[in-house]
């Protein structure tokens, strides 16, 4: 391996430098100590009391960042709805992971079938027409749309397909980003999924003369179902 | 004058007066503008997230020992390997390294300006790689065989037709010079490059030390892919970027996006943990954290510097610089550049060669407005000509503020100097900005305002009182 005594000096060395650097004292301004959930919230944008008030403030979000968001009734609904999406894009392959809502919904579509748990084909992956995954949380200050390579079948399924579809429940949606994390280290504890990612709208660019351009590299499309 | 500062000078006469450059920035800045203070002003109190960047920053950076030796306890636990480099040297060594072992024959690169300041590049196709940058901006200069022009938008230099015609020239596949279907050419090959590669290569925003985790914030999906789909992952990180706690990024998250590029909240903000664990579907065997002082700690040992160890790279106080819209990015010939780079280069890459950027300011104070975490920006960079006049004075300096404190001190002497002085101006204009003219740094340029006929004391005798 690369790693060596040489590198265990080399650390020993910079905490060293760093140590020693710090024996300066140098003037923090507004007094020392970490700011809290509570000044976070005081700062950061409105998200709204209520569930309704967040559900149509994630839904104003998603809507600027061009993602679709569905409410639907309950998950009988989910089929026929993906059904209409499949017709109008002429989906061939589907990808998904066999997540309680996921597993199901994309089994009713009908279509050749690649499941990502424990390992798949990644020229397979990539040759689908779209990747359907659960989440962790949608979160309405923002329009996000929280996922673990636990939660949504690994790291690709969310982002090499051109169209991800995100199912959710009812109860996913929370206030704002301060909640989203908290609600990610209350669910996981010390054991975090090596991957924890927030997605705010299909893959974009600006990089020629700052115009948008959407699906760069990951998703041209994002869509959300709320059950 | 040092050989960087010259061709600073001769670079900046060359892009100030060119009215296409500056149309092409102004463009650019202005969609930037708009974007950036709408989303500013959904924050409930901006200024108050400001001062709490600023108070989490130092502190990180105050503790920055125990942050880093929690940092990478936890990133060790879950299967992480870190390295530490003390120079750019090293970290090339480490990373070229690990390819070597891994055979890599194919590299896949994220959007890293820290792998720009120890030209990371070289010294992998050196090792006989190929390398591949995947962030559009720095895959179009990259073909150009540029550096990025700006910390957060390498490309904003270019037109569209330019671009199309890089494409043209380097990839044979450039249908028009639309920007939606130049963006599908750079997909469509770096899809291919995803699937090949061996090893895949990110920067970093922050590193979170309570879960031992490295966050990359991101618009296009080219680094969730560089970090999915190779067996080997490789994020080389300075060791500043530390934040304690993970819900810490709730608030450097957005910040980050609205004084980087304008937008609520960037479109993927992302933290790993770790390899592939047990259990997942996919990412690489192999997790390495390369971590950089490259003279950081030199910043953090001067009380005054330490608050630039804060600097989430927004690009911020480059976007609002007069000097910077006037020079261009490339002027700076630093991988940092506007004032942020001109407060941290000199100490970083040695004062002498680099202070020069220092006086490429006004000093009004348009960078320590903006940035999001409150770095006095143009008192750094007035301290640091404070420094270079006492490290370094000019003889030419040192009698001509003699010879002026003795004038200025003396109300006979001062009387007749000025009289002189506008006899001297008066002959001084029949020659104005040519090259006999003694004032032609100034004037060539620049109109120089006419001196008064009479001084305040003679039009006060005048009045007869």
């Amino acid at each position: 391996m690369v790693e060596s005594t040489g590198e265990m000096i080399e650390r020993d060395t910079i905490l060293g430098r760093i140590r020693e650097a710090l024996r300066v004292t140098a003037y923090v301004p507004g007094g020392a100590g970490l700011p809290t959930t509570v000044d976070r919230r005081r700062v950061l944008p409105a998200a709204g009391a209520t569930f309704d008030e967040r559900a149509a403030l994630f839904a104003r979000n998603a809507g600027e960042l061009t993602a679709t968001f569905n409410v639907l009734q309950d998950a009988g609904t989910l089929a026929a709805a993906l059904g209409v999406l499949r017709d109008a894009e002429g989906w061939t392959r589907v990808a998904a992971h066999r997540g309680e809502l996921a597993g199901d919904a994309a089994r009713s579509l009908g279509l050749p079938l690649l499941f990502t748990d424990g390992g798949y084909d990644r020229n397979a992956l990539e040759r689908c027409d779209v990747g359907i995954s659960e989440c962790d949380a949608l979160v309405a200050q923002t329009g996000t749309v929280v996922v673990t390579s636990r939660s949504a079948g690994g790291r690709a399924l969310s982002c090499l397909p051109p169209h991800h579809v995100v199912l959710a429940r009812r109860e996913q949606l929370v206030a704002d980003l301060p909640a989203a994390f908290q609600l990610v280290a209350g669910r996981y504890g010390a054991d975090y999924p090596s991957v924890i990612s927030f997605i705010t709208g299909p893959s974009r660019t600006a990089d020629i003369e700052r115009s948008l351009v959407l699906g760069a590299h990951g998703p041209k499309r994002l869509t959300i179902f709320m059950v | 004058m040092t050989a960087p500062a010259a061709r600073f000078d001769t670079d900046a006469r060359g892009v100030a007066p060119d009215l296409r450059h500056r149309s092409i920035i102004q463009t650019a800045m202005a969609k930037y503008e708009v974007v950036r203070d709408r989303s500013q002003s959904w924050f409930q109190d901006w200024e108050g997230a400001r001062d709490l960047a600023a108070r989490t920053k130092l502190e990180a950076v105050g503790r920055l020992d125990t942050y880093l030796e929690q940092l990478v306890r936890n990133l060790e636990a879950r299967g992480t390997r870190v390295h530490w480099a003390g120079d750019a040297q090293q970290a090339r060594e480490i990373i070229v390294g690990i390819l070597r072992e891994k055979n890599a024959r194919v590299v896949v690169k994220s959007k890293s300006m820290t792998s720009e300041e120890i030209r990371l590049n070289d010294a992998i196709e050196a090792a006989g790689c190929e390398v591949v940058e995947s962030d559009l901006g720095e895959f179009i200069v990259q073909l150009r065989g540029e550096a990025p022009y700006h910390l957060v938008f390498p490309a904003m230099h270019l037109t569209r037709s330019e671009i199309r015609q890089t494409f043209e020239a380097k990839l044979r596949d450039a249908p028009s010079d639309d920007p939606e279907e130049l963006t599908m050419v750079a997909r469509r090959v770096l899809r291919r490059t995803y699937l090949q590669a061996d090893v895949g290569i990110t920067g970093a925003n922050f590193a979170v030390a309570d879960t031992g985790m490295i966050s990359i914030t991101e618009n296009e999906g080219n680094a969730r892919l560089t970090a999915a789909l190779p067996r080997t992952m490789i994020t080389l990180i300075g060791i500043e970027k530390v934040l304690p706690r993970l819900e810490d990024l709730a608030l450097f998250l957005p910040m980050l996006a609205v004084m980087g590029t304008g937008q609520p909240l960037t479109c993927y903000n992302t933290m790993y943990g770790g390899p592939r664990q047990p259990g997942e579907a996919d990412g690489p065997e192999e997790y390495h954290v390369v971590l950089l002082d490259n003279r950081r700690s030199a910043l953090l040992a001067d009380a005054e510097l330490r608050e630039t160890l804060g600097c989430i790279r927004c690009g911020a106080c480059l976007n609002v610089c007069p000097v910077f819209r006037n020079v261009g990015g490339h002027t700076y010939g630093t991988v940092y550049g506007g004032p942020i780079g001109a407060v941290i280069t000199p100490h970083l890459r040695g004062f002498k060669d680099w202070v020069h950027l220092s006086y490429a300011s006004s000093l009004c104070g348009a960078c320590t407005a903006t940035c999001p975490v409150k770095i006095n920006l143009h008192r750094h960079l007035l301290e640091n000509r404070r420094a270079a006049s006492h490290r370094d004075a000019r003889w030419s300096y040192k009698i001509g503020f003699t010879i002026y404190a003795a004038v200025a001190n003396s109300p006979a002497l001062w009387k007749v100097a000025t009289r002189l002085l506008r006899i001297g101006m008066s002959v001084r204009r029949l020659v104005n900005g040519s090259v006999l003219d003694p004032m032609r740094a100034w004037t060539r340029t620049r109109d120089l305002p006419p001196i008064a006929k009479q001084s305040f004391r003679e039009w006060w005798r005048a009045q007869g009182r």
